[in-house]
């Protein structure tokens, strides 16, 4: 559906999208990530045809984004950071207008109309003025707006940015909807770990202008490293801290010991389990904990507890994109200097 | 074709139901001719005697509603500073449909709102005593359509060139102010000094004004005709000038 290669864009001196090659499919959600300047809304720009390239190629739905623009916009719908909508005019007549431009016939006008505004919420309010809709209702209006002329494709640029919780969660839902009913590729950018983790099919990770990762989210949370750990397989999986209590303070040592060692020894037999560690000292006094790492938590769990003994409570966490998200731009990040003789100073001083 | 006329006629409708929405600026923008026709004219008319029969007032009616056109164009044109700083307009850029076509809609939109505002301008004059006959009309709707183009025009290709908000500063004081006062507005053009006489040759508004004042009180410098021609050359000279600046502005 969309073929990327080597794309680049230089602003003056700088290289904000750096020799880009990427396949995106027909049917995909596709995540853009990366911290703030990586290139991301440069790269949708330039595939929305609304920046030339510095050179390399992109092609969408088999139309090439600088030889054939116009063939290009009319197989694509883009939702941008900032909203762009007419807010001096009613949400059914920013979507008519728009439907003017994309030369959508008269006899399927006001129906596709209707019909978008009934996917995405708004047909009760579709003769405000939009300046009386929340930034949820207007991102909305938005993506209805962009599907006006049944593009291929969809870009989202940070579709959620500045909305509240309540209103990002709605705002998923209507994406997976769309995704469902209307079986269009979409590119999304976003800053929000979880709702690339929520959203996505793949996702490719960039940093100054170049990508650097280009999986699954469950792929990528694989790829997490433990570097405290010198193992082969260096992936660290879920993590689970088992709690036991110690009986009795006066307990004897011995009968203490049996018990966690039989419960290692158990949990050793597992394959799923990668790795058991005792905490060295534990802060909580009587008792005694177990750090467990092991693969695909949610099916294993119930496993564990029922074959450990006087388990006292228990503590896990799975890795998260966020995590992933540190890994890749670990110091890497590291703010340019915006050209300050100090911070030019400081930064020499630190390599 | 259909298509782009369609499109056309989208971004007129934006902006013409845009314009109807904004009730201050269609008051705002009225008050100031009113100033100007009522203040300016009945104060400076109260000691001035023009060198031909006619009050002042009437006589800078012509010039008024050639200042309206001028504030309220370019101004229009002007304004697509803030459309391309708010987004506005990246999401019509994204459509598919060329530079000229958003040009052309954007152009015909500040005509329109230009317009009427002469329209309500024409029928103020009735209080003053301008006597209208039915080809006067004609003639006074045809050069103000003409001289709203011509100015949008500018307007648009000035202000797509322009990258900050100060930048729309520049324009009034650079083009607005003398586009005004040099098109002999509040004066007649017969004993002017050389080097002003001069200056207002390069204005296009100077024609407007004069094929204005033409049909509403029969004075007039140059030949309606002639007044046409220059119009008409102008009008070409900005829409090509407004087009290849959309055709080079960068959408983000």
């Amino acid at each position: 559906m969309i073929i990327i290669k080597n794309l680049t864009k230089k602003f003056d001196k700088i290289m904000a999208v750096d020799h880009v090659s990427l396949d995106i499919h027909k049917g995909e959600v596709f995540g853009l990530l990366g911290p703030n300047g990586a290139g991301k809304t440069t790269i949708v720009h330039m595939l929305a045809t609304l920046l030339k390239p510095t050179s390399g190629m992109a092609e969408i739905n088999g139309y090439n984004i600088v030889k054939d623009p116009a063939k290009v916009r009319k197989n694509i719908g883009i939702v941008f950071q900032a909203p762009s909508s007419d807010d001096m005019l009613t949400g059914f007549e920013n979507l008519k207008i728009h439907s003017y431009l994309y030369g959508v016939p008269s006899d399927l006008r006001i129906d596709r109309i209707k019909e978008l505004l009934k996917l995405v919420g708004l047909y009760e309010r579709k003769d405000d003025i939009v300046k009386k809709y929340s930034g949820g209702m207007r991102r909305r209006l938005e993506i209805a707006r962009g599907l006006i002329h049944k593009p291929k494709v969809m870009f989202l640029d940070e579709p959620t940015l500045g909305l509240d919780p309540n209103s990002r969660k709605s705002m998923w839902d209507y994406i997976q909807k769309l995704v469902k009913e209307e079986k269009i590729t979409i590119i999304l950018t976003t800053h929000y770990m979880e709702e690339a983790d929520t959203l996505c099919d793949r996702i490719g990770f960039i940093n100054k202008g170049k990508i650097i990762a280009i999986d699954t989210p469950e792929q990528l949370k694989r790829m997490i490293k433990n570097n405290s750990d010198n193992t082969t397989d260096k992936y660290i999986g879920d993590t689970i801290k088992l709690y036991f209590k110690v009986p009795d303070a006066r307990d004897s040592q011995l009968n203490n010991s049996h018990i966690l060692t039989k419960n290692i020894e158990i949990l050793k037999s597992f394959k799923f389990v990668k790795k058991v560690e005792q905490e060295k000292e534990s802060e909580i006094k009587k008792l005694v904990v177990l750090i467990l790492h092991v693969d695909n938590i949610n099916h294993n769990l119930p496993i564990i507890l029922k074959s450990v003994d006087k388990v006292e409570s228990i503590e896990f966490s799975q890795p998260t994109l966020d995590d992933v998200f540190y890994t890749f731009t670990q110091g890497k990040i590291a703010e340019e200097p915006e050209g300050g003789f100090m911070e030019r100073y400081a930064q020499y001083d630190k390599k | 074709m259909v298509n782009n006329f369609l499109s056309i006629y989208a971004i007129w409708l934006r902006e013409f139901k845009v314009y109807l929405r904004e009730r201050s600026r269609i008051i705002g923008s009225l008050f100031t001719p009113l100033l100007w026709l009522f203040i300016v004219g009945s104060g400076i008319g109260s000691s001035t005697t023009l060198s031909i029969d006619v009050n002042y007032q009437k006589f800078i009616f012509p010039g008024i509603i050639s200042m309206s056109i001028i504030f309220t164009s370019v101004f229009y044109g002007a304004y697509i500073i803030w459309d391309r700083k708010f987004d506005f307009l990246k999401s019509v850029m994204v459509a598919p449909i060329t530079r000229e076509t958003i040009f052309i809609g954007k152009t015909l939109g500040g005509m329109t709102n230009s317009m009427i505002q002469v329209f309500m301008l024409l029928i103020i004059g009735l209080f003053i005593g301008i006597e209208y006959s039915l080809i006067s009309v004609l003639q006074i709707i045809f050069v103000s359509i003409i001289l709203s183009f011509l100015l949008t025009a500018l307007g648009l290709g000035l202000g797509s060139r322009m990258h900050s908000l100060e930048g729309f500063q520049m324009i009034v004081t650079f083009v607005v102010f003398p586009l005004f006062f040099l098109s002999g507005a509040l004066y007649p053009l017969d004993n002017l000094p050389d080097w002003l006489l001069f200056l207002t040759i390069f204005d296009p508004a100077t024609y407007a004004v004069d094929a204005l004042r033409n049909s509403t009180l029969g004075i007039a410098t140059y030949s309606f005709e002639f007044d046409l021609l220059l119009l008409f050359c102008s009008t070409i000279i900005t829409t090509l000038f407004g087009m290849l600046s959309f055709r080079k502005m960068r959408a983000v």
